[in-house]
């Protein structure tokens, strides 16, 4: 972030998202913003949490901490976490379209559109009663309706199957006439979740097209996508997520240099984050390495029921226990615990190059030798504890 | 590993061979099923005992036919099908259909010589052959009318297909005068024609009517929004109350009480559906079969207002807008008015004509609705809730409104059944009458009008055709009443709809707007919904 931008050039800014499902979070503290008439990308490894920012952002899920702002064109604000879940689409105008695709699959192409105009149509036809009566009004709004569609049929490459059910469009134009539906809502935000998936190269070209083309009309487009391609040729901004968190923000050329990242997609060679983490004193680690039982989990000292509940020695979801992933796991933290590290230590410099090296030997990520080794992101189960702190994942 | 395989399948079985072995294999199943059915049965003696009759004689002719007939279907039946199937060599024609081979113009003269005969002879008849034959010969008859008209039908299939709502509505609307002059010509006068048009009018045509207005009344709930209703029932019963309360204690005419009866059925549809609102599927049938069985129990234990299971009597008939009354003791009884004799028909085919405007109103309500924002939000509902909350449908209003509106013509009909009947209870609105009205929505083809009217027909029109077969008492004896196997003859109907059409007789869905040309949409890619 260089400049910190005006309101008025961001459409969308997410302030200390957090969402939590039971003990789990799956977005903890999250913060960034998308500007105005930018395609801004949102990745990050499988189980990141990106798909559970967008439900967040268009309504499907309310946020447990946070606030989700969207400034719109003509100077209304809009606090999206406190909307009801149609009205996101309604009045603060964000369209989504779904990772795997939700189409009206009964319905031809051209009703598909139709419905997602049903809220101008809705007021035209009197909330029904003006158009029951075939009332001119209606006839004209509804001719309009038909006219956009059309617009976005030729759009998205779709017009000569106008008449099809959607539910016979080859996988690729399903994903084209999903997007193409979005934008007969009359979007200012597009959020898209993973357009690309399952997509040739000519089809994910289509619709690199498309989407420069929605973006050229001034709508301002958030991104989920795992393909590369996609993300480093259209987006303008990139945010990277991992295990809930945000690891890296910036432009697509920063983004792809952040080692960081890097770590996140290609991880990091495990006998070296032991090392590090060690000399870092990390406390899971240590404990690890220290094979006495678990004093503050296991069972008490003392074998009598008194010495405290049953259930502390047993069951560890009590209330309000945060479930977090555990230390080891999030590779980008690695990178930070061993920059730590580094800086720390400056005789171990020769250490350095070995966080940029990362990405050249992704074949470090080899199955771990060591049951124990933190980097697995198996929390404590894997642990030689794990008797003890069993019964959670 | 060849040789473990059996030497059975080294000899194809001849299909005589088959067909014998299947045969009794169908026979020893028939047997094993209806041994207890058919084979024993339990009765009373005289002097009130309990006692066992035993009937091997129908259980060994049943079985016998079982397998006789699947010895046929094997050995003949299974070939010949084939057979239309295979072209001919020289030609490369398929061999004619089983309908071109059975619609044959002899065919229809001797079917239109016979009927017109048995016309001419009808009040003879009895003298001529005795009332045994006289029965089969009117069978005869009906069988031949209904030959004929089937073939006028074959062979301009494709003006009836091009013109189906205009010819369909214009044989309703010209039904009840055909019905009033055939038989006029056949009684020979016109009170006899009137005298006669009773049953056909009342017990047909009013009959298959109200079930047609119910179905396409659950079909707004069921087969555009996709909402499984088991307690439709409900929302005719608050209808037939609202009319017969409101009419017998103040005194309101029908044409106030029928907007009134469906404003109320719309609002009960409304409160139903706020409760129901986040259930889907299995869940949402439960709570509403449950909500039908709510609203019956009330009719029968809220003695003092709906007289318990006594039910109300004393319903005012319908008058024609006020200006002609149906009574025959007032002083603007229809009779009076115009100078024509005194007829209790003449209601009748008033009802007919209201209930059939009644119908229209709703087919025309449902088309304009389809091709509105909120039909196809409805439609949109049941394809898939989650996208059309991504597009910004307030889906609660909306499946409320479908709620609303399918309760409101629900409540139409129930009003126009309790004005029908003059009499309603808590009988009339069993649970058997919602399953009756949906088994019609989903033979008919969820979200088709034209298939769930046929379908009222077919299983309406049925049930009451098997009142007509009286000569099937002489040969299954005095004590066999036809009509008690109208149960059977409607899951026959199901099962074989069914196994024939899976989506019901017409399961693609008609597109409300088209760019360039309307095609329908095959019933493979529509969903039935999830509640």
């Amino acid at each position: 972030m260089n400049a910190t931008p005006s309101s008025n050039d961001l459409i969308l800014q997410v302030e200390h998202l957090s969402m939590k499902f039971g003990g789990l979070v799956a977005i903890g503290d999250l913060s960034f913003q998308a500007r105005r008439g930018e395609i801004t990308a949102l990745i990050g490894p499988n189980g990141a949490g990106k798909t559970t920012v967008f439900n967040c952002i268009t309504g499907f899920y309310k946020p447990t901490e946070g606030m989700i702002t969207l400034n719109r064109n003509d100077g209304s604000t809009y606090l999206l976490e406190r909307l009801p879940n149609h009205e996101i689409p309604a009045r603060a105008k964000v369209a989504r379209t779904f990772q795997n695709i939700r189409l009206f699959s009964g319905m031809t192409l051209l009703e598909n559109l139709l419905v997602a105009q049903h809220n101008k149509l809705m007021k035209a036809s009197g909330y029904t009663l003006l158009g029951l009566f075939g009332f001119p009004s209606y006839r004209q709004a509804s001719a309009e309706s038909i006219e956009l569609a059309r617009h976005w049929l030729e759009k998205a490459d779709l017009v000569d199957r106008a008449d099809d059910p959607a539910g016979d469009l080859p996988y690729g134009a399903q994903r084209r006439l999903e997007i193409a539906r979005a934008m007969c809502t009359g979007p200012e935000l597009l959020c898209l979740d993973e357009p690309a998936a399952g997509l040739n190269p000519k089809e994910s070209a289509a619709l690199n097209e498309l989407l420069m083309g929605i973006k050229s009309t001034g709508t301002s487009i958030l991104l989920i996508e795992h393909d590369m391609s996609v993300v480093m040729q259209i987006s303008d901004h990139v945010v990277v997520l991992e295990y809930g968190r945000k690891i890296s923000d910036g432009n697509p050329a920063s983004v792809r240099t952040d080692p960081r990242v890097i770590a996140a997609y290609l991880g990091v060679d495990d006998e070296e984050v032991e090392t590090v983490l060690t000399e870092v004193g990390d406390e899971d680690v240590i404990e690890q390495l220290d094979t006495g039982p678990d004093s503050a989990h296991g069972p008490g000292n003392s074998a009598s029921m008194m010495a405290g509940p049953v259930s502390d020695s047993v069951e560890h979801a009590n209330e309000g226990e945060r479930v977090t992933v555990s230390k080891g796991a999030s590779k980008a933290a690695q990178v930070d615990a061993r920059a730590t590290s580094i800086a720390s230590k400056p005789q171990s410099a020769a250490k350095s190059g070995t966080a940029k090296a990362a990405p050249d030997k992704p074949a470090a990520k080899a199955p771990a030798a060591k049951a124990g080794t933190a980097s697995k992101g198996k929390d404590t189960a894997a642990k030689p504890t794990a008797g003890k702190r069993g019964g959670r994942k | 590993m060849a040789a473990t395989v059996s030497s059975e399948r080294d000899t194809v079985a001849t299909p005589l061979q088959r067909a014998f072995r299947e045969a009794l294999y169908a026979g020893a199943i028939s047997l094993g099923l209806f041994v207890l059915f058919i084979g024993l049965r339990t009765d009373q003696n005289i002097s009130n005992e309990l006692i066992l009759v035993q009937r091997w004689g129908l259980l060994a002719l049943v079985v016998i036919a079982t397998a006789v007939g699947r010895f046929l279907y094997v050995a003949y039946g299974q070939p010949f099908l084939a057979s239309l199937k295979v072209a001919d060599i020289d030609t490369g024609l398929l061999p004619e259909t089983m309908a071109a081979r059975f619609f044959r113009m002899p065919f229809f003269i001797a079917a239109v010589v016979i009927a017109a005969l048995l016309f001419v002879l009808a009040g003879s008849l009895d003298g001529l052959l005795g009332p045994d034959l006289a029965g089969y010969a009117r069978f005869v008859r009906a069988l031949a009318i209904i030959y004929a008209v089937a073939w006028v039908m074959y062979y301009f299939r494709a003006f009836i297909h091009a013109h189906f709502s205009a010819l369909g509505i214009s044989a309703l609307a010209l039904y009840p005068i055909v019905v009033v002059l055939v038989l006029a010509l056949v009684t020979g006068s016109m009170a006899g024609g009137f005298q006669g048009s009773l049953k056909w009018v009342d017990n047909f045509g009013i009959q298959i009517l109200i079930y047609v207005m119910l179905a396409w009344g659950l079909n707004i709930v069921i087969g555009l929004a996709g909402l499984l209703d088991l307690g439709y029932v409900a929302f005719y019963a608050v209808g037939a109350y609202a009319y017969a309360l409101l009419g017998t204690h103040f005194g309101l005419s029908f044409w106030i009480l029928l907007p009134a009866a469906g404003c109320m059925a719309a609002f009960w549809g409304v409160m139903l559906g706020f409760p129901v609102l986040r259930l889907r599927g299995d869940y949402l049938a439960i709570v509403t079969l449950a909500f039908g069985e709510i609203i019956r129990l009330v009719l029968i234990n809220w003695r003092e207002v709906t007289n318990g299971s006594a039910g109300i009597s004393g319903i005012p008939k319908v008058s024609f807008f006020g200006l002609m009354s149906f009574n025959v003791s007032d002083p603007n009884y229809i009779a009076k008015v115009l100078p024509i004799a005194t007829s209790g028909a003449y209601y009748k085919i008033f009802l007919y004509y209201l209930i059939l405007g009644l119908c229209l109103l709703t087919a025309f309500v449902t088309v304009r609705l389809r091709r509105l924002p909120v039909g196809r939000a409805w439609e949109a509902l049941r394809e898939d809730e989650i996208a059309c909350r991504s597009l910004g449908i307030n889906t609660t209003t909306t499946k409320l409104t479908a709620f609303a509106t399918g309760a409101m013509f629900g409540g139409f009909a129930g009003s126009f059944f309790a004005a029908r009947q003059g009499f309603v209870s808590p009988e009339s609105f069993v649970f058997l009458e919602s399953a009756i009205v949906l088994a019609i929505v989903v033979l008919g083809g969820m979200g088709s009008l034209v298939g769930i009217a046929i379908a009222a027909l077919v299983m309406i029109g049925g049930t009451e055709a098997l009142r007509e077969l009286d000569f099937l008492k002489r040969v299954f004896g005095p004590d066999f009443t036809p009509e008690l196997y109208r149960m059977l003859l409607f899951g026959m109907a199901m099962v074989i709809v069914m196994l024939w059409k899976p989506r019901g007789f017409v399961g693609s869905r008609e597109p409300t707007a088209f760019l360039k040309q309307r095609r329908a949409v095959s019933a493979s890619f529509t969903k039935e919904g999830h509640g």
